[in-house]
């Protein structure tokens, strides 16, 4: 969470904010006996200036407590440079890129009025678009402390995911040295974004797997409507809001006093874990509607809790089936593991066998992936959902504090010679 | 900054153009300040005036020399303004051109052969378009590497059309790819003549409605795929010559400028990133190394001849491209058993990871090497 008494501006991202339950999917278990405390001033503000920019300085990374915007344009980038300050030198120019990019601005020089010879610097298809509340987060894979003599400073907390129950992982579509989350409300901003860094990063790094996501599926900001996934479920009721100080500073933020002693430059980071959850939509949809509420442990139309009446009751979890999602999921069945959500439907055509290949991105922060994605994700192995998805695709990240000022770049604490 | 640079690139792409199309008004054909009488024998080129005025320009040529000639006018860069060929001994031409004011060349070839022997001549009065001398010179060699590769490519064509003609489906084979290589290392150059690239080059996915399909794809499908030689594909190889041919001859004559050749080195690298990585272009050959490694030297050759003012204009530019020629080149040695072998790994036993690993070393090349245009005209202020 953004210090509001130390940052210039009150961004936006810091007035909403919204986590919660940690799940892996589906709708939402609760974030425990956390009251929602949050007016509707909170949310004001980020709906009054949709397509506004949100403030891309900040002590973390905007992107994670940001309320939720509708598109993702997420990519992964192997790093290709074996120079060291080639690399810091990309960092750079990156920041400076996402710099101009949230605010609406054009990279470089623009997208038009320079040389005719020679292509502009910026490709143009984000002109006279708004910011959109354009947010770009980046985060260091595992497999980028094994380059640049950076093995020491690779933090105990970003372990290599375990194999999970029912994972059929591809491997084009895990891993990376890196990654970009660009999440907007117009799709065009999102991949505009993604596709201007992969350019400037050609030479230093090639994009390894990349996935676009649409209609949020998890809400940082608990307003009325809670979003639905492609199983037509409401998703992310509880999930932490940006305004819960105390939950993200508990659940998602680093902090180098506690939490990371072995690498000090991650103070205000946090870790993310990136997961392709192919769902098997034909066939859930054949489902019966019971099966289906019994699966998730909530009805479909409100999205109450079994034997409640309203979405946001406390859930009784003995209430549910022992395999219901919900219940295995919940922070109480995963000694208080929580973690904050933002993630994506996503449909990339069909699979060639005529379904459809759709499911969700599933996208968590937490400030310890052993504490958090993995402890839920074991216990999620007798899910009765996971008849209906599938992991496909898997990565984990290191997503270092926010850019502090105009004079401060991507990673400068870890790449600290540097800085 | 911008802005001031975009001026002078505008001046400099129209003088260039006023320069090419040379449209100033008729002199009267009796003014004898625009006659120019050039005398050539066997190892002499004598003109009668070094300057002269822009305008109408007579050139009347006489052969004093005991072998046939030729005579051009050239531009600074080699293009051609006019020429005359087949001026046989003891005999009489003339040759007219109208042309801005600038410097140009004479040349007479004794013997039809090699740069011919030259003089400076100057057309006077007017604005007087100035380019940089080294981008000029780049031009010109560019152009006689662009004529030496459609020189090259002639006898090799011809062993592969022989195969054909012969029935020799492996000889076939075997010359198939060789004889396209100087075509793709000039491909930018080659296309600035677009009647003939679709008749040699096309794909059966490029052919347009009522298009015959004619060329080497033609007959790469006759040779991989049908395993066969017909007598039209007999026909077809026949036709591939004299197409080239026709190519060989008007090679020197394309429109070059240094932005061109810097572009045209990108597009080399374009034509790799479309067609060679996927290995759509020699779908039944999977020769596609062999073409995407003389795309690579194409460009590379550009880059060469540009790379001296390049430095000047942006010294990082040409760090990185060097690096990026280096990194593409080794790793296209990995499917060569020898740097000097054009048997490249047929393209169907490299794997997904491997194309993609040629595919990212393409874009790493071919982003920097859109930049080298800019840092070119630049200069040419």
């Amino acid at each position: 969470m953004t210090d509001a008494a130390t940052d210039p501006a009150p961004s936006r991202r810091a007035l909403i904010g919204w986590g919660g339950a940690g799940l892996a999917l589906g709708a939402a278990a609760a974030g425990g006996a956390v009251a929602m405390t949050r007016t509707g001033d909170d949310i004001e503000p980020a709906a009054a200036s949709a397509g506004a920019a949100v403030e891309f300085h900040g002590t973390h990374q905007a992107g994670i407590a940001t309320p939720v915007q509708d598109r993702l344009h997420f990519a992964a980038f192997d790093v290709t440079t074996e120079d060291r300050a080639e690399f810091v030198q990309m960092l750079k120019d990156w920041t400076a890129a996402a710099r101009r990019m949230t605010a609406g601005k054009a990279v470089g020089e623009g997208a038009y009025g320079g040389l005719a010879e020679a292509p502009p610097d910026d490709t143009g298809e984000a002109l006279g678009l708004k910011p959109s509340r354009l947010t770009l987060t980046i985060g260091f894979g595992p497999s980028l402390f094994e380059k640049f003599d950076l093995a020491d400073q690779r933090p105990d907390a970003l372990v290599d995911l375990p194999r999970f129950a029912g994972d059929n992982l591809d491997k084009n579509r895990s891993g990376g040295d890196l990654c970009v989350q660009a999440c907007a409300d117009d799709p065009q901003v999102a991949v505009h974004a993604i596709r201007n860094l992969a350019r400037i990063g050609f030479g230093k790094v090639v994009i390894r797997w990349s996935q676009l996501g649409f209609g949020k599926t998890s809400s940082t900001t608990p307003d009325a409507q809670t979003p639905r996934n492609l199983m037509g479920f409401k998703d992310g009721t509880r999930n932490i809001a940006g305004t819960e100080t105390d939950r993200l500073k508990k659940f998602v933020w680093v902090d180098s006093a506690q939490d990371a002693k072995d690498a000090p430059w991650m103070n205000g980071g946090s870790y993310l874990v990136a997961r392709r959850i192919r769902m098997h939509i034909e066939t859930w949809d054949r489902t019966s509607l019971q099966e289906q509420e019994d699966v998730f442990g909530r009805d479909k139309g409100e999205g109450a809790p079994v034997g409640k009446a309203k979405e946001r009751d406390k859930p009784f979890l003995p209430a549910m089936k022992p395999d219901a999602h919900v219940r295995l999921a919940h922070p109480d069945s995963n000694g208080g593991a929580t973690i904050l959500r933002r993630g994506y439907s996503f449909t990339d055509g069909t699979d060639g066998l005529g379904r459809l290949d759709a499911g969700l991105f599933f996208l968590a922060y937490q400030k310890d992936v052993r504490e958090g994605f993995i402890r839920i994700q074991r216990h999620l192995a007798t899910d009765a959902l996971n008849e209906y998805i599938q992991h496909v695709g898997s990565a984990v990240f290191a997503v270092p504090p926010g850019v502090r000022d105009k004079d401060d770049w991507w990673g400068s604490t870890l790449f600290s010679k540097e800085a | 900054m911008r802005a001031a640079r975009l001026s002078v690139l505008t001046f400099t792409a129209v003088a260039a153009l006023t320069a090419v199309t040379g449209c100033t008004e008729k002199g009267s054909s009796g003014d004898s300040d625009r006659v120019i009488d050039v005398t050539a024998t066997d190892s002499k080129c004598e003109v009668s005036k070094k300057a002269f005025p822009a305008g109408h320009v007579e050139l009347a040529i006489e052969n004093k020399g005991s072998k046939v000639t030729e005579v051009y006018v050239l531009f600074p860069d080699d293009r051609i303004v006019t020429e005359r060929e087949n001026i046989g001994p003891g005999t009489k031409q003339k040759v007219t051109a109208e042309v801005k004011a600038g410097d140009y060349t004479i040349a007479c070839k004794p013997g039809m052969k090699g740069d011919g022997i030259r003089q400076e001549v100057k057309a006077t009065g007017g604005t007087v378009a100035k380019r940089d001398p080294r981008l000029d010179s780049a031009v010109a060699a560019y152009r006689k590497y662009a004529q030496a590769q459609a020189d090259a490519t002639l006898p090799l064509a011809k062993t592969f059309a022989a195969a054909v003609k012969s029935g020799d489906l492996e000889a076939a084979k075997k010359a198939y790819a060789p004889s396209r290589i100087g075509w793709e290392r000039t491909e930018p150059v080659a296309e600035s003549f677009g009647d003939i690239d679709p008749k040699v080059d096309v794909r059966a996915d490029g052919l347009e409605g009522g298009q015959k399909w004619t060329g080497w794809h033609r007959l790469e499908k006759s040779l991989w795929q049908d395993k066969k030689i017909t007598a039209e594909d007999k026909t077809l190889a026949d036709q591939l010559i004299t197409d080239l041919t026709d190519w060989q001859n008007r090679v020197g004559k394309a429109d070059i400028t240094p932005t061109s050749m810097a572009n045209g080195a990108k597009e080399l690298l374009d034509e790799v990133a479309t067609g060679k990585v996927t290995g759509e272009e020699e779908r039944y050959s999977h020769t596609d190394l062999v073409d995407f490694k003389a795309n690579v030297e194409g460009a590379e050759k550009s880059y060469e001849l540009l790379k001296p003012v390049a430095e000047e204009n942006d010294a990082a530019l040409v760090t990185e491209l060097d690096k990026q020629f280096a990194a593409l080149n080794t790793l296209l040695d990995k499917y060569r058993a020898d740097k000097t072998s054009y048997d490249f790994t047929s393209y169907d036993k490299v794997g997904d990871a491997d194309r993609k690993q040629l595919s990212d070393g393409v874009n790493a090349l071919a982003e920097p090497l859109s930049k080298l245009a800019a840092a070119v005209v630049t200069k040419s202020s």
